[in-house]
């Protein structure tokens, strides 16, 4: 019964055992993360503590960048199965099955991802969704355009900073999949229109994608992530 | 392309460029050596020059996308010059994606001179595929299911060339961003025509478009063992390249033979 699994809440929130204690992720959340203060806070934080202090590092090379794309895959995973259990008012037939196959999809990227990361992989990732009205549709589904057309242009980005031509494959299998849901999620806030594939995200002039570096991604990510991602060792170029 | 940049770029991976191509260093203005980093690699006729072979092989890819998205975009143009086939209601769509397609083309015969090569020329294309889809341009639905093929398999011939791009950075991030532009067009012509965004298994035709894509086996391991996610899911998520035999096995019923 696969489905009625996925569909039970504490077997797809992140793994509860990784989360921080509660009083540490507040100190983060009032200190600021900035590099201008992490020094501060590293100071202020027993010694012991000093690995989760600066957050998760996501390592460096070809696991560097498969553990940024489980970061991004987590995000999405977790968003979406927030979004099946509390669905909101008034979600067609038509669009739990597509928010469904979706979610499905990202656990399975997920689930991939820390397979083949075996010990390399970084812990569970701690979410903050607070911003998103799981209630309301344009929210949600704004949310949903938000991270698929955001992991398009990641894991664009991302190709040519693999060294390995298997992970290259690997990505190419996967990103394909992000732009087939940004185009469905695109489709459902504006039906019919040029949207699924519009001109904010495809350049007019080339019919180019959007692509970005890490650090551009996990910018915009850090408002749905309350764990500190540390990127410094991932390639640039 | 920003030649500039590329000159650039290429100065920046390799400061011994200019050596060897002596006969062409006062052809430019060039600043002083930069200082030496691992910067990508980048497309550009000095780069041809210099490495020739390497290059010529990233043409060959380029020309291969080049016929693909002529192909394409012949497609989308024959399709709304058409009277009474595609809906009005649908015609943003159609103009949306051949947009796109005809700025491939144009974006993929510019790659390829600046890097030496020769755009390939625009076969003839019969899209009735011998009197196979003989109402390619009178039924709408005819149309749909070539327009999902072609885009399908757009999406799984780019992929299976981004392993041989992988020496040139920007050739490889510009096939990535086709790649996916032919994959956000798939998923809404798949939609439009009551199918899944998605690939669902190996269903769709023509069967050759759809070949192996039932496959759930990433990188040694069967996913279903590792995921709670739905079999048919775990097939989704993971879209399967082409070879360019493959492809080109396909897109050949589609062109009329010289």
């Amino acid at each position: 019964m696969p489905k009625q699994i996925i569909a039970n809440p504490s077997d797809y929130q992140l793994e509860k055992g990784v989360l921080q204690p509660v009083g540490r992720r507040l100190f983060l959340r009032y200190a600021g993360m900035t590099a201008a203060t992490s020094a501060l806070l590293l100071a202020g934080c027993d010694k012991d503590d000093d690995n989760k202090m600066t957050g998760v590092n996501l390592g460096s090379g070809d696991i560097g960048i498969l553990n940024y794309a489980y970061a991004l895959e987590q995000l999405e995973a977790a968003f979406y199965i927030q979004v099946i259990q509390s669905k909101y008012a008034g979600m067609t037939t038509a669009e739990e099955q597509i928010l469904t196959d979706i979610r499905d999809h990202e656990v399975a990227h997920r689930d991939f991802f820390k397979a083949a990361l075996g010990s390399n992989a970084i812990p569970g990732l701690e979410v903050d969704f607070s911003s998103i009205k799981f209630n309301d549709r344009a929210s949600v589904l704004n949310a949903a355009k938000t991270f698929e057309d955001l992991g398009v242009s990641a894991y664009n980005g991302a190709g040519k900073l693999l060294v390995s031509a298997d992970y290259l494959l690997l990505a190419g299998k996967i990103v394909s999949v992000e732009a087939r849901h940004a185009a469905a999620i695109r489709s459902l806030l504006n039906p019919k229109s040029a949207d699924f594939a519009g001109d904010d995200v495809v350049t007019a002039g080339n019919g180019l994608d959007v692509q970005r570096m890490p650090m551009e991604v996990l910018s915009a990510a850090k408002t749905y992530v309350k764990t500190q991602i540390n990127a410094d060792q991932l390639p640039t170029q | 392309m920003n030649l500039f940049k590329l000159f650039n770029d290429i100065e920046k991976a390799d400061p011994e460029v200019y050596d060897r191509l002596s006969s062409r260093r006062n052809a430019f203005r060039f600043g002083t050596k930069v200082a030496l980093a691992a910067v990508p690699l980048a497309m550009g006729s000095m780069f041809r020059q210099a490495y020739g072979q390497s290059t010529s092989a990233i043409v060959d890819v380029l020309n291969y996308a080049l016929t693909l998205e002529y192909l394409e975009d012949e497609f989308y143009i024959n399709g709304l010059k058409a009277a009474n086939l595609i809906p009005m209601a649908d015609r943003t769509i159609f103009t949306q994606i051949g947009k796109h397609e005809s700025a491939h083309v144009a974006f993929l015969k510019t790659a390829i001179t600046s890097s030496g090569g020769k755009p390939v020329d625009k076969p003839a294309f019969d899209f009735t595929a011998k009197n196979s889809f003989p109402d390619v341009f009178s039924n709408y639905q005819t149309f749909l299911t070539l327009s999902q093929a072609f885009e399908d398999t757009g999406v799984r011939a780019y992929k299976g060339q981004a392993g041989a791009l992988i020496s040139n950075n920007d050739v490889l991030t510009a096939a990535l961003q086709i790649h996916s532009v032919e994959a956000r067009h798939a998923s809404e012509v798949r939609r439009l025509r009551g199918q899944k965004g998605w690939i669902t298994g190996n269903t769709g035709a023509p069967a050759a478009v759809y070949a192996g894509e039932e496959n759930l086996t990433q990188g040694g391991v069967n996913v279903t063992t590792i995921t709670q996610a739905p079999a048919s899911a775990v097939g989704e998520a993971f879209d399967e390249p082409l070879t360019k035999e493959q492809v080109l096995g396909i897109a050949s019923l589609f062109i009329v033979k010289q």
